[in-house]
């Protein structure tokens, strides 16, 4: 076939494996960043026009919604933003910019975010909708139980996807560009054939799936159509290769409004179609820095329609556009190519930006090149997040890719349903006040005894959080079946599941907030004597701390040990319970930037925080609390363990000032690199990187004209700084800065 | 047997090569002028440790240190305290760690014994000339010289670094006459100028200790790289 002309290898040729593809046909890159061209004259009109665009959004709010067509892979008529000057085409609506309405997590959100900005839904749509579908949010709400309602509604569990779409799931894109829509399809009508034998609810359920999904895929191929592309066969050079996947992907977005539409791993499996045309001299390195440029273009003008209240919890827009650079093959060899580089380069040519979500799998062994590139591009953008391949590797093999912030999933083989976070030092007040709620009142789990003591007991306390946590365990997991259980039913994503293996592995990700809080909290009354000021009911106010205690963030094992213990045995918890379609249970350890929320809905902790203060993003120590530099505050971090306990990432967020890494750029960026391979030689997970100084902060707070891009990252994503609201803002500015003088 | 230790900083980034545990040791006996450390002047018998555990906290670290980093010890004037120096080193360099000390040279003995176990000395260099030392430090050069010549003499490896204050040692002559001085010496890797600043300045207001630079002001960054380059290049 000429479409993979002299492309090696056998196994990919038999059946769907993008993986052995890749093995076989990547050219490692172990050079440095002098061969990558910069932005073309095309890129830069295109470019302008996006920035006007955006600029024009953020005063307004949204530029556009389309209120009479609902979300669909083939809904909408094709879009260009200046078509002469586009070489990778496609938009999520007719126009840029312009969001989709999608009814089908739930009405409800719906009117509250086309309210927000003064539109009315088509009235004819508005009618037979109502009337006709049912949606994911009523559903769910149907079927959750009152336990599950009350924790929701004091926060002890948010952000649950039980009325907009889950999103976290990662299509395996590059099927469409490598094999062709056609021969996908083939080989699902073969598996919905071989899908036989009893008839009862999971065999039902899966064939019905494989015949949406199969749908989609026709879906997908008349979409494409319309911009006047035939994506049924393969892909047969590297243009048609990125315009073939971003179709894929382009249908996703178009379908789903999920919080997190993340890429997947695509910048090596691309290298090989461009490689090849390189050689057959089709195209020159500038044509394929620009074939890069506006495939990224495309991903950073995504986006949903959202509620300002979501805005302001996510600072911004976030859509998760993660795409996974670099990692290693099993057999030790990096993954590293020329196109990992180009998409890093964008950064450069583009500007920086939070979309989409570049994460470098981070491995020793990556060439010296490569690192010192990304470092760099670190400290000139602060727009990078990285992860361990090196403990990733083994739990999901070498063609896995992140969704969102830090899960991990193998791409095409697993998929997750997100179940955003508990809030456990919540929790723990919950074990000293009787399973009261502190802030809003009312049991909220039952059968929790009331602590009357004047002092703290560190044994009474530890056994009464066992036994909230054990509770809680079980009202989560009866949420997240619920909710999931229901997703699948009424908002199920068809063309992403059309671009999986049909016996998908399904990972349930729970998470947890407020771990330094609880582990502080925990010491403190261990190592100190806690005073709980209780009101008149008997719920505690405020604590007093008499004596000092060991914090976590200072590399200090009687303190850490807390935080690993309360994490293993909020899993072992949690895995009590069993779950929808087989899935496997995982854990995060992320905040996202709601953990300023968070903070504000829980009352003073035994730790000395007040009531209502912020808490640390994701695993990282409270603010100022780590006080023995950088380095013993990334030891506590690292010994959260990854394996068999927090398999959905453990969040690290770090800023440094740029002086305390170096002189020079040079200096800075060797720095950098040690660093990261110090982290995660321990067998870290994650690292958001910041270099900047807190000044600069300040000065963009109170000038954000002078910093129209300024990004930084927070807790698994990166954010326009002048997008935060001034209490995330300042909760930016006040978090640890290592090597302020 | 006891050492003070003031602070630790777990990532040193300028203190030597690679990523550094710097630790800061108490007591020292010159008065720089512009000291930004007045804190560990004084002999305080705070935070007593022994080398054993000071080497366990430091291998946490080892991690970070393969790339050519290790050990830095700073103060104060880590010589101020020769034998408990002297034992961690050793057990630094059991352990395989590369040791650094940054040190102006002026100890209470032991030295030779001491450079034994160092593979880099960050020298700081208050001045060349006898009067300049004495206005700066408050003590005679003497002991400082010695420290070099025994270095030089055991072929130590060595950074030299010197702050640079306005109207003090700011002048193209000083430059030149330093340069000639360390044109004169061998086994130099590296010769920092260190622009002088204000950050320290409030401490002596929480020490309530006169703060003897009242009115200067903060060295020209870039005059100072201008130095630099005379000096380097």
């Amino acid at each position: 076939m000429d479409a993979w002309r002299g492309f090696k290898g056998e196994t990919w040729q038999k059946e769907i494996n993008i993986e052995d593809f890749i093995i076989n046909n990547y050219t490692l890159y172990e050079g440095d960043d002098s061969f990558l061209a910069p932005i073309s004259d095309k890129t830069c009109v295109i470019l302008d026009k996006v920035n006007q665009l955006k600029e024009e959004e953020l005063k307004k709010g949204v530029l556009d919604i389309e209120t009479k067509i609902m979300a669909g892979i083939d809904e909408f008529d094709p879009g260009y933003i200046d078509k002469d000057n586009e070489v990778i085409v496609g938009l999520q609506t007719d126009k840029p910019l312009k969001r989709i309405v999608n009814p089908y997590g739930g009405m409800r959100m719906v009117y509250q975010e086309l309210d927000a900005y003064g539109y009315k839904l088509d009235p004819e749509v508005d009618k037979y909708f109502n009337k006709y579908r049912k949606t994911h949010n009523d559903a769910v709400f149907d079927a959750y139980t009152e336990e599950v309602r009350k924790a929701r509604h004091v926060g002890l569990l948010t952000g649950l996807p039980d009325a907009y779409g889950r999103g976290r799931i990662i299509g395996d894109y590059r099927r469409v560009a490598l094999y062709g829509i056609d021969y996908l399809i083939e080989e699902k009508k073969k598996d919905l054939k071989n899908l036989t034998g009893d008839m009862l609810e999971p065999m039902i359920q899966l064939r019905e799936d494989v015949s949406e999904q199969i749908r989609a895929l026709n879906l997908m191929k008349s979409m494409a159509g319309k911009y006047g592309f035939d994506i049924s066969k393969p892909a047969t050079d590297a243009k048609e290769a990125i315009q073939w996947l971003y179709f894929a992907y382009l249908a996703a977005v178009k379908e789903n409004n999920g919080a997190a539409m993340s890429l997947g791993r695509t910048s090596t499996f691309l290298d090989i179609y461009i490689e090849r045309d390189l050689k057959e001299g089709k195209i020159t390195e500038d044509e394929a820095q620009e074939l890069i440029d506006q495939f990224i273009i495309k991903l950073r003008l995504v986006n949903h329609l959202r509620t300002p209240e979501y805005n302001e919890l996510f600072a911004g827009d976030p859509t998760w556009v993660t795409e996974s650079l670099g990692g290693m093959t099993n057999n030790g060899k990096p993954l590293v190519t020329k196109n990992s580089f180009r998409y890093l380069n964008t950064l450069i040519n583009l500007g920086s930006s939070p979309e989409p979500n570049l994460t470098v799998l981070w491995s020793y062994h990556l060439p010296e090149n490569f690192k010192k590139y990304c470092a760099k591009i670190s400290i000139l953008t602060d727009s990078i997040q990285y992860e361990n391949d090196d403990i990733m590797r083994p739990i999901h093999g070498d063609d896995y890719g992140i969704a969102c912030c830090v899960s991990a999933m193998t791409i095409g083989k697993q998929m997750q349903y997100f179940g955003a976070r508990t809030n456990i030092a919540k929790a723990l007040l919950y074990a000293i006040n009787g399973g009261v709620d502190e802030m809003k009142g009312g049991v909220i789990i039952e059968g929790i005894e009331k602590m009357n003591d004047e002092y703290l007991d560190y044994d009474k306390v530890r056994k009464s959080y066992s036994l909230v946590l054990k509770k809680l365990s079980k009202i989560y997991v009866d949420a997240m079946n619920t909710i999931h259980y229901m997703h699948d039913k009424y908002a199920y994503e068809r063309g992403q599941m059309a671009l999986h293996d049909t016996n998908v592995e399904r990972l349930m990700a729970f998470g947890a907030a407020g771990l330094s809080v609880v582990a502080d909290s925990l010491s403190a009354i261990k190592y100190a004597k806690v005073k709980p000021i209780r009101n008149e009911e008997g719920i505690t106010v405020d604590f007093e701390v008499e004596g000092e205690f060991p914090k976590y963030g200072n590399d200090d094992d009687r303190v850490d040990a807390l935080a690993k213990e309360v994490v293993e045995e909020l899993i072992n918890d949690l895995k009590e319970h069993p779950l929808i379609r087989n899935a496997k249970h995982t854990l995060s350890i992320l905040t996202i930037t709601s953990n300023v929320v968070y903070g504000k809905k829980t009352g003073a902790t035994p730790d000395g925080r007040k009531a209502g203060v912020a808490f640390a993003p994701g695993a990282n120590p409270m603010h100022g609390r780590d006080a023995s530099g950088a380095l013993a505050s990334l030891n506590s971090v690292a010994k959260i363990p990854y394996k068999d306990v927090c398999e959905d990432g453990v969040s690290n967020t770090f800023s440094i000032v740029p002086s305390a890494l170096g002189h020079s750029l040079e200096e800075r960026t060797e720095k950098l690199v040690m660093l990261m391979n110090g982290y995660f030689k321990q067998g870290a997970q994650h690292l958001n990187v910041n270099v900047l100084n807190r000044d600069t902060l300040i000065d963009a707070m109170d000038h954000p004209e002078k910093y129209p891009t300024l990004t930084i990252r927070v807790s698994g994503y990166a954010v326009r700084f002048n997008r935060l609201s001034r209490e995330q803002q300042l909760e930016v500015i006040n978090r640890t800065f290592h090597g302020e003088i | 047997m006891i050492g003070y230790i003031e602070s630790v900083e777990t990532m040193g980034l300028v203190d030597g090569p690679g990523i550094r545990y710097v630790v800061f040791m108490q007591g020292c006996p010159l008065r720089c002028l512009y000291c930004h450390n007045p804190e560990t002047w004084a002999e305080r018998k705070e935070n007593p440790t022994t080398p054993e555990e000071l080497v366990e906290k430091i291998l946490r670290f080892k991690p970070y240190f393969e790339d050519g980093g290790g050990v830095t010890f700073s103060g104060g004037e880590p010589l101020h305290q020769p034998e408990f120096l002297l034992e961690t080193l050793k057990l630094c360099k059991e352990k395989g760690i590369h040791t650094c000390l940054d040190t102006s040279g002026v100890g209470k003995g032991l030295e030779e014994e001491i450079l034994k176990y160092v593979d880099l000395v960050i020298l700081d260099v208050k001045a060349i000339n006898p009067e300049e030392y004495t206005k700066i430090t408050s003590k005679p050069i003497q002991a400082s010289l010695n420290f070099l010549n025994l270095c030089q003499k055991m072929h130590k490896k060595m950074w030299l670094r010197q702050v640079i204050v306005p109207g003090l040692n700011d002048d193209e002559e000083h430059i030149l006459r330093f340069k000639k001085f360390i044109d004169s010496l061998e086994n130099i890797e590296n010769v920092e100028l260190l622009p002088y600043h204000l950050y320290g300045t409030s401490k002596y207001k929480k020490l309530g200790i006169p703060y003897r630079l009242e009115g200067v002001p903060a060295m020209d960054i870039d005059r100072c790289k201008q130095l630099q380059d005379l000096l380097t290049k």
